[in-house]
């Protein structure tokens, strides 16, 4: 079955490396074009599900095993909220990024850069961790 | 004419909305539902990015030399609306496969016929 | 757009119907792009037309790929839908016209936004600095209710009823969503 998809294979595997780099540039990029953390979560899961559907499912979970996929879904929201805190142990609210740095400015700048990567995290371990959710349900049906 | 162009969006808004609504109440496949309800979230995405819009502005990314741009918050609301859409969704989609797991169907009308002989048998069971 | 609305509605093969609101929500990206929305668009695209699908036509295969039967359009449901698409409709004859800069909705938070978020936060992109400095909390709540739905989707699915001793790890998690 694989050698009858050459073409795809040899396609996605050239598409798969520039569709992560992309989702990084979209990441960190985001203060100056369009783009951001949700994006950047969403089409680095799109370039996962895509190795996934060619590759197969058994050669992408050996790339991501589910231990990892949980823990980027948790640490995600955790970077989220651990800025949060940090801004708050500084002497700030919750989520004030001033007190990040001594410049405002700048600050505000990597308070943003941290968070959105706290986003993206998130959002692609969610993705993923749902698509590779409903791929075992399957693998578990046929299995019956 | 003006009225005409002036509340056409959010008339096309209207009609796309009544189609999600349609297929949530009307239509008996669980996954039709849930279609339906993403057509209806689609519609509502629609409705706040065209209030969003200012005639003549352009898109809120500051640049040199312009003066008018669209209203950046409505973008901020769809655009996480959009990505908690979608996992809500997969909620709903991971909720109809343990119903077919369940039930061995995904028609709510045969799943209320099912439901009904399921508590029928339990009250013959336990007089 | 509202073409391919209508054959979802009619449409009986699931199948189709999914690949149907994947061009649904792209015709939608094209949309936004068109009102000024490049973030939003891009988002939608990404979204609605890859990740929605995919998971779509996952559960297609779990489950089945027909619908029962061809139903006519159902009299009732239609005469609802009707009547409250005629009272929105009848509601939006006061609505502000489109592309109206005096709306109301301009001139709350949005030029306050537009003309601070430069000198207070910094990046160009407004809708970037909204999301992330702004309206810090509620991005964070949004970010917690993707994690809940992951979760969720773990629990429900996430493991095959055949194994029989409880999976650790999915309780632990349960325990980090609370602390959360």
């Amino acid at each position: 079955m694989l050698n009858r998809a050459s073409i795809l294979r040899v396609v996605s595997k050239l598409l798969i490396p520039p569709i992560m780099v992309f989702a990084l540039y979209v990441q960190f990029h985001g203060d100056f074009g369009p783009g951001g953390g949700f994006q950047a979560g969403v089409i680095f899961a799109a370039a996962f599900i895509l190795y996934a559907l060619i590759f197969g499912v058994d050669n992408a979970r050996k790339v991501a095993p589910a231990w990892l996929t949980r823990t980027l879904l948790a640490s995600g929201l955790l970077l989220y909220t651990g800025v949060g805190v940090v801004a708050m142990m500084l002497g700030g609210d919750f989520l004030d990024y001033s007190m990040l740095a001594t410049d405002q400015k700048s600050a505000q700048h990597l308070g943003i850069t941290l968070i959105e990567l706290g986003v993206g995290t998130t959002v692609s371990g969610a993705m993923i961790t749902i698509f590779l959710i409903f791929d075992g349900r399957l693998r578990a049906e046929k299995d019956d | 004419m003006e009225t005409f162009y002036g509340l056409f969006n959010y008339w096309i808004v209207i009609v796309l909305m009544m189609m999600g609504f349609y297929m949530v109440i009307a239509q008996h496949n669980l996954i039709k539902k849930i279609i339906g309800l993403n057509v209806f979230q689609v519609s509502v995405f629609v409705f706040y990015i065209s209030m969003s819009k200012i005639k003549g502005g352009t898109a809120p990314i500051l640049t040199d030399g312009i003066e008018i741009y669209s209203n950046p918050l409505p973008h901020v609301l769809i655009l996480t609306a959009i990505v908690v859409g979608v996992a809500t969704t997969a909620l709903g989609l991971a909720l109809t496969v343990r119903i077919k797991d369940a039930f061995d169907t995904i028609e709510d009308d045969e799943i209320a016929i099912l439901e009904k002989e399921d508590q029928e048998r339990e009250r013959g069971t336990i007089s | 757009m509202a073409v391919t609305a209508f054959s979802l509605v009619r449409i009986h093969n699931l199948f189709a119907a999914v690949m149907m609101l994947g061009i649904y929500s792209l015709l939608a990206a094209v949309l936004y792009v068109v009102m000024d929305a490049v973030d939003v668009a891009f988002t939608e695209a990404a979204v609605g037309a890859g990740i929605s699908t995919v998971l779509m036509l996952g559960t297609l295969a779990l489950t089945t790929r027909m619908d029962k039967e061809a139903k006519p359009l159902v009299p009732v449901p239609l005469a609802i839908v009707t009547a409250t698409g005629a009272l929105l409709i009848y509601a939006t004859l006061d609505m502000p016209h489109y592309g109206d800069p005096g709306a109301p909705i301009h001139h709350h938070v949005g030029p306050y936004y537009i003309e601070k978020s430069a000198s207070e936060v910094g990046p160009p992109n407004i809708v970037t600095s909204v999301l992330a400095s702004y309206r810090g909390y509620d991005t964070l709540g949004e970010v917690t209710v993707v994690f809940t739905a992951a979760v969720g989707v773990m629990a429900l699915i996430g493991r095959s009823r055949r194994r029989k001793k409880p999976d650790p790890k999915s309780e632990n998690h349960g325990r980090k969503e609370q602390q959360a």
